[in-house]
């Protein structure tokens, strides 16, 4: 009885459905979000961008008491590793947060009543977070690389880090705030990833256990950092900087999809 | 309860027709007793293009997750969903093609200014650049944003930043608006900015809307039908008047003691019965003659010393509300 009546109703209805408005593209739906992002950055990020980045200058002076300057792999880590931490932190930590917040407060209807598609608002939203870490990033390997006395040459490699690393990172962040099932879950993960990135970045990697080097293959960070940290060097090896980039870009791929599934499975709860 | 009283039958495409809807939750979690709540129990109804219709009722008494239905942001259990005769259960994406939404939350917008809200959601309906900022433009000065177009929507009052949001969803032509509550916390310049907004886009384009309110005042001065939405259902649906009429002939007294009630004047004391008594004030429905000799009764002597204040006064929505059957003791929360 029920299949009876609600068939011909579907069918008739849509015969004489009033027409839909034009959907947004993908393109300029994920620039329409990322210009409204940076622009949310003037007025909300700026102050956490200084603290990203004196979070990470600071961090350079604490290793400068431990490491000698001058060109061992131990200083070339420590500046890599606290250059890509401000994109840690502003990718993954403020995005988890960003969503966390989103999704606890019913904020995702804005964009669920809206005909946008899932992947321009998860790439619009995660570009911007990248590409506002680049000014902090950029500071502080020129403060870290003038402290450690290593070479300035070749910083234009951020050009490339930065997006790819951020790709990696804002994915995570995205998705830690959209499967969380509570605020303070995304909150916490985004913490604990950049607590991650923080440590096994920085840390010289000869003196880690073998287990905690495990684990710093697994967070994508750390591509970045070796990428950038092979620049460093007398005569950089460019094929490993392409292959530890490539990393970068392949869990980039990766985390952004599962940030866009993960966007979709919230707003269709 | 018929929902199509006092209507004639309809001839075009409804703009919204439900049926049957029903929605159920889980409360509790882990070892605790899981309880179902019916959120929706068995809605109905049909509105009709180019009406201004509104869902009343208390907290909690379902307006939201209806609402959430229509728009495609959740599922029913069971029931049927048409928008513009487009099967939304069947086919949820549809609605954001459809239909302007505003609802109780502004976090995605709070950190722009007004006028980059209005164009990014312009923008996101599909518009050009172009276009967006043209027609973000033109709605900012419609509803007077201009002075404030470049403050971020989190530095402006409550009324103010629920403005710039309405604002937003007008960007952007739809046939339908769904506006949750759109007036809260607005001073009485940009609520008639916003119904005057309302007026112009039904009259212009035939548009929509349907809105979701506690406030009965405003229910009944600008809605053309309205739903009386209690513990998932819909007890009623009607015209305001029509609705009115459900308690017509009665009126309603309200009587304010200044301390203790004087219970040794009999009228007040078989009064005490029967009124529903908040604090110091004390209301009774009844037929206007015996609201006339109460009145009588209470302006003379040892009660009149006693009253600190009162007012008589004709049926209002709520009253058709408690009238029906509501169980919360009133709309306005």
């Amino acid at each position: 009885m029920t299949l009876l009546s609600v068939s011909p109703r579907t069918d008739r209805s849509t015969a004489g459905a009033a027409p839909l408005a034009p959907a947004a593209r993908l393109l300029p739906a994920l620039a329409a979000v990322y210009r409204a992002q940076l622009a949310r950055a003037k007025v909300a990020r700026i102050p956490l961008l200084f603290v990203a980045t004196f979070q990470s200058i600071g961090i350079l002076v604490m290793m400068r008491g431990v490491v000698d300057a001058g060109q061992t792999s131990a200083a070339r880590s420590v500046v890599a590793g606290s250059s890509v931490l401000v994109v840690a932190f502003v990718a993954l930590n403020l995005l988890a947060q960003y969503f966390g917040k989103l999704r606890a407060t019913g904020g995702l209807d804005h964009y669920a009543t809206l005909p946008v598609p899932a992947a321009s608002v998860v790439l619009g939203a995660a570009a911007a977070y990248a590409s506002f870490t680049l000014p902090g990033t950029v500071v502080t390997a020129v403060v870290g690389a003038v402290m450690f006395g290593l070479p300035l040459g070749q910083l234009w490699v951020l050009l490339a880090v930065v997006p790819l690393a951020g790709a990696a990172l804002s994915g995570l962040g995205a998705a830690c705030g959209l499967l969380a099932p509570r605020q303070e879950i995304a909150t916490m993960l985004g913490q604990l990833g950049m607590s991650a990135a923080l440590l096994l970045g920085v840390l010289p990697v000869d003196r880690l256990p073998q287990p905690v080097l495990w684990l710093r293959d697994l967070l994508p960070s750390t591509y970045g950092v070796e990428a950038f940290a092979r620049t460093f060097a007398p005569s950089p090896d460019w094929g490993m900087v392409l292959v530890d980039l490539g990393v970068c870009a392949g869990v980039g791929v990766v985390s952004l999809a599962l940030a866009t599934w993960a966007y979709r499975r919230a707003v269709s709860r | 309860m018929k929902e199509t009283a006092g209507r004639e039958p309809q001839d075009t495409l409804p703009c919204v027709a439900v049926r049957d809807l029903v929605r159920t939750y889980r409360t509790g979690r882990g070892g605790a007793a899981i309880a179902e709540i019916r959120a929706n129990d068995g809605i109905s109804l049909t509105v009709r293009q180019g009406e201004i219709f509104g869902l009343l009722g208390p907290n909690g008494a379902g307006k939201s997750t209806l609402v959430r239905q229509l728009t495609g942001l959740l599922r029913p259990d069971s029931g049927s969903v048409e928008l513009l005769g487009h099967d939304i259960v069947r086919h949820p994406e549809r609605a954001a093609r459809l239909l302007g939404y505003l609802g109780q939350d502004s976090t995605a917008l709070d950190d722009l200014t007004v006028v980059m809200a209005a164009e990014t959601t312009g923008r996101l309906r599909g518009l050009t650049r172009a276009q967006a900022r043209g027609r973000a433009a033109e709605v900012l000065t419609e509803l007077g944003l201009e002075p404030i177009a470049q403050r971020p929507l989190a530095k402006l009052s409550g009324g103010q930043r629920r403005l710039a949001c309405f604002a937003a969803t007008l960007v952007g032509e739809r046939p339908l608006l769904v506006l949750d509550e759109p007036t809260t916390g607005m001073d009485p310049v940009a609520r008639r900015a916003v119904w005057s907004a309302v007026d112009r886009r039904r009259a212009e384009h035939g548009t929509t809307v349907l809105l979701v309110t506690h406030n009965v005042i405003e229910a009944e001065t600008v809605l053309d039908r309205v739903a009386v939405v209690d513990e998932g259902r819909v007890i009623a649906c009607d015209t305001p008047g029509g609705l009115k009429a459900l308690v017509d002939g009665d009126v309603r007294l309200d009587l304010v003691w200044r301390d203790e009630a004087p219970l040794g004047v009999p009228a007040v004391a078989e009064l005490a019965e029967r009124a529903e008594r908040t604090g110091r004030r004390w209301t009774v429905r009844t037929t206007p003659e015996q609201a006339r000799e109460l009145v009588a009764a209470v302006t003379t002597g040892p009660a009149f010393a006693a009253l600190d204040d009162f007012t008589l006064a004709t049926p209002s929505l709520e009253d058709a509300y408690l009238k029906l059957g509501g169980r919360h003791g009133g709309l306005a929360k």
